[in-house]
């Protein structure tokens, strides 16, 4: 074979937003936060129960959108950290009699290890070969979830059932309504958190990663260190989702988490917008609604419609929720103007 | 030693269909630059097409040819129409443009021929080969079709003016457009042909997996691997990966214990990934010197 | 006589930032034009201009025909060959699959082996490296190859792009010495833009000077390199 190797100038995968772009302004955050707060006390329990899974995925978006926004690391495998996070909770809360909310930092924890150790050899793979190296682990992580030796553990095929909490104190709202402020109150303290994250020195060098791997690593920036740590803090963020979606649907079993999860988390960061945070929760309800709008308009063809859907989506704003913020962001600019 | 040389012929017959499957990802590759994940059921709407054909009475191979003909069109009308459209569009989003191509397809396939598995006709038999218990005749004869469709790709890159000039564009689209090359439409005739290659596939695939909307699933997944293993720039790489897959595969499934079906995929996964870990740009891949 | 290709307040952007106010300036046939000026003036700006790489808006005509709203590949059918900066070599290819590749929007043919033969005789460099991978060529060598697949459009107008760039002084006096043959006899018109005012002034018959973007000098090539106050105010010797 030829000894020549082929050059490459690399542009990158994964456009940027800058960085006072990288949120809502604080109007729109705080008339967003006071919708969220309210809404369900106007609603019936099953579409806070509902909400509350938006808000749960929201939470798995956006750890997406720190690792491949963030750190321009591709991943189809947050499937399996999910996973991981769910069954944590599940285990601890009904074989360890722990109380649900103290089983949530330990799954992310645990999936901060895991990450942190997926990512070491994730080093040596970039772009479709991160893909498939992800792929791989969320496809094989519904079958390590039936292997018989942790059966005892896991409950094998059909899993375990996990009690939903009841709100503490005696405070008089629906387990629901509880689950769905106890949960926003963790979204809320992710996102800031994460916001805080990126915008920080850290921050800039991930996205520095991101752009231009080896000018960042001549500028000083510890690559390796820095995307192992992202895949490690994905990880555990996703894990804390999986934990609380453990919880909310009262259940968790090896095939409620295959690659469909995966692949359905990616199409909510592209919807959403890659690297723009407030978008994950739009992108989150785009897979927890669209879904059942497919099904509404045509039973037997919802998959078409889904995909359908979707390209109108991408046809639209092929930049995701954060397109029609700006679009929205610059008209307002424009009429403060008249 | 028996035991494992049988298990490794038995890989090669079986990996002549993740062989083949590979060329069309290649093939896509060459063309776009990424991996269209919608390929899979692309090919496996071409193959029931072919079915339908043969089931209205159309003999074999002119169902063969027609949906040949019919996939290679097909292939074109999609990118024109849907992801040219798409071509200044960020990566990650034409991404998602596969996966619902992917869903589309799918879900139309199922309303339309239903989730029934049906029996697809082999033209080459299915007895054993050779007398051998391992390769039947009909894997002898996709891995023969697969080598000549390798030669006939072969042929095409290096001794065609097309075929140079859908290299030249997907190496380097600017200078190629400064030679006077429409790099667009390189890209909608890399569809084309990855679409007809994906339909051979199917053909050649139905018989022994059976025919039905998600036979294409797992196939998908290793002809993937197999074209990285191989080197996604490369269609011989793609053919030997494919070999190389099945093998793995099944001596995975032989000599590993604890290894069911289900574990199988990420087994062979793994293995190929830890050969990337050692050779990032695949066996036969060029490697990639980033410039800054 | 109406000029070969004639350029009339042409604006360039790239993305919200202007690289051209208004350029204007025109190309008589058979000429060599060398188009100096600083770094980032927008030499290579107009170059893409002309062949529709970057978004801009004004008259650009190519022998009568507009070049507006044509694509890149369009234009070059046209008859217009575009060495770009750096060359734009297939380095993954052969020597002479570049040089095919130069030819593969011909519809003679016929004649493409032979004009291969001739880029040998002008460049016996590449003959001897015919099989070899593009991109291990030597840097003079590639800038040979780069204008040699030029040739093989049968250009009616040649755009050269800093053609001396990170080349030695001698290899860039041969390479120029060969560019004006091909001027002369095989009656090319080139268009060179040059950062080395020097050797281009010597070499063209026309020169325009741009500079942010507009044109603030030309004339014949000898006035202005004769030209004390301009050497120094816009080439800096």
């Amino acid at each position: 074979m030829s000894a020549v190797q082929e050059v490459v100038t690399e542009a990158p995968a994964i456009d940027a937003v800058p960085r006072k772009a990288m949120t809502l302004g604080r109007g729109t955050s705080l008339a967003v936060l006071l919708l969220l707060l309210l809404f369900p006390l106007f609603v019936k329990n099953f579409i806070i129960f509902q909400l509350t899974t938006v808000l749960i995925y929201g939470i798995a978006v956006l750890a997406l959108n720190i690792l491949t926004g963030g750190s321009g690391q591709f991943s189809l495998g947050q499937s399996a950290f999910y996973a991981l996070g769910a069954y944590t909770s599940a285990i601890l809360i009904e074989h360890a009699n722990m109380n649900y909310a103290l089983t949530l930092p330990i799954a992310g924890v645990i999936c901060f290890v895991f990450g942190f150790l997926f990512g070491l050899p994730a080093l040596r793979l970039s772009g479709v070969y991160l893909a498939l190296a992800t792929f791989a682990l969320a496809t094989a992580m519904p079958q390590l979830l039936k292997l018989g030796f942790i059966e005892h553990w896991t409950g094998g095929v059909q899993g375990l059932v996990v009690t939903k909490p009841d709100a503490p104190f005696g405070l008089p709202m629906s387990q629901d309504m509880w689950l769905y402020y106890f949960t926003l109150a963790i979204a809320i303290g992710i996102y800031v958190a994460s916001v805080n994250l990126l915008t920080s020195r850290s921050g800039r060098a991930l996205m520095a990663i991101r752009d231009n791997e080896i000018a960042a690593s001549a500028m000083g920036v510890d690559v390796a260190l820095y995307k192992t740590l992202a895949f490690g803090v994905s990880a555990g963020i996703t894990g804390v989702a999986g934990g609380l979606g453990a919880i909310a649907v009262q259940f968790v079993a090896p095939d409620s988490y295959t690659i469909q999860l995966a692949i359905n988390l990616f199409l909510g960061m592209v919807v959403g917008g890659v690297g723009w945070l407030p978008g994950s929760i739009i992108g989150a309800a785009f897979i927890v609604f669209i879904p059942n709008v497919a099904e509404s308009i045509s039973k037997g063809l919802s998959g078409a419609v889904f995909g359908v859907l979707l390209f109108i989506v991408i046809f639209l704003v092929p930049h995701g929720a954060r397109q029609v913020a700006f679009v929205a962001q610059s008209l307002i600019g424009k009429l403060r103007k008249n | 030693m028996e035991l494992f040389t049988n298990q490794v012929l038995a890989g090669i017959a079986t990996g002549a269909i993740y062989a083949c499957m590979a060329l069309a990802v290649v093939m896509i590759y060459q063309a776009i630059d990424h991996l269209n994940f919608a390929q899979g059921e692309m090919a496996m709407f071409s193959t029931f097409i072919s079915w339908q054909l043969m089931q209205w009475g159309i003999p074999y191979w002119w169902a063969f040819l027609l949906t040949l003909a019919i996939s290679f069109a097909g292939g074109i009308v999609i990118e024109r129409l849907l992801f040219k459209p798409l071509a200044k569009a960020p990566i990650l989003t034409n991404v998602a443009g596969f996966i619902a191509l992917f869903a589309i397809i799918n879900s139309v396939a199922g309303l339309i021929w239903d989730f029934t598995i049906k029996q697809y006709p082999t033209p080459f038999g299915s007895s054993p080969f050779l007398g051998s218990q391992l390769i039947s005749t009909h894997q002898a004869g996709m891995i023969g079709v697969t080598v000549i469709l390798l030669i006939l790709l072969y042929m095409f890159f290096q001794f065609t003016r097309v075929g140079l000039a859908m290299r030249a564009a997907a190496a380097m689209p600017e200078s190629a457009r400064l030679v006077g090359i429409n790099t667009s439409w390189m890209i909608a005739l890399g569809w084309g042909m990855a679409a007809a290659i994906g339909s051979i596939a199917g053909i050649l695939i139905a018989p022994v997996v059976f025919l039905e909307p998600n036979m294409m699933g797992g196939v998908l997944i290793y002809g993937f691997a197999a074209a990285v293993l191989g080197g996604l720039t490369s269609p011989l790489g793609a053919v030997v990966g494919g070999f190389l897959v099945g093998v793995f595969e099944n001596l995975a499934g032989t000599y590993i214990p604890g290894v069911g079906n289900e574990l199988k995929l990420p087994i062979a996964l793994a293995l190929i990934i830890t050969v990337l870990v050692v050779k990032p740009a695949g066996l036969f891949g060029r490697p990639i010197i980033k410039r800054v | 006589m109406t000029a070969m290709l004639n350029i009339k307040d042409l604006r360039a952007y790239y993305g919200q930032v202007q690289a051209l106010h208004g350029l204007e300036f025109a190309l008589n046939e058979g000429s060599m034009t060398t188009l100096l000026g600083a770094n980032g003036a927008g030499k290579t700006t107009t170059l893409r201009a002309i062949c529709n790489m970057v978004r801009s808006t004004g008259t650009i005509e190519f022998e009568g025909a507009a070049l507006n709203g044509r694509s890149t590949e369009n234009i070059v059918r046209l008859g217009i060959a575009h060495v770009p900066q750096g060359r734009g070599t297939f380095t993954t290819m052969t020597v002479e699959e570049n040089l095919q590749l130069g030819a593969i929007s011909r519809g003679d043919r016929k004649a493409i082996p032979g004009d291969i033969e001739r880029m040998y005789d002008h460049f016996p460099v590449l003959k001897e490296r015919h099989t070899q991978q593009a991109g291990t060529l030597s840097g003079g060598e590639q800038q040979m190859l780069a204008v040699a697949r030029a040739l093989m459009l049968r250009p009616r107008l040649m755009l050269l792009d800093e053609p001396s760039f990170g080349l030695a002084p001698l290899i860039v006096r041969d390479l120029f010495k060969i560019l004006g043959k091909i001027n002369r006899d095989d009656k090319v018109t080139i268009l060179v833009v040059e950062q080395n005012a020097q050797l281009a002034l010597e070499l063209a018959d026309t020169a325009y000077v741009i500079e942010t973007g507009r044109i603030v000098m030309s004339g014949a090539a000898n006035d202005i390199a004769n030209n004390e106050d301009v050497r120094k105010s816009y080439l800096g010797y």
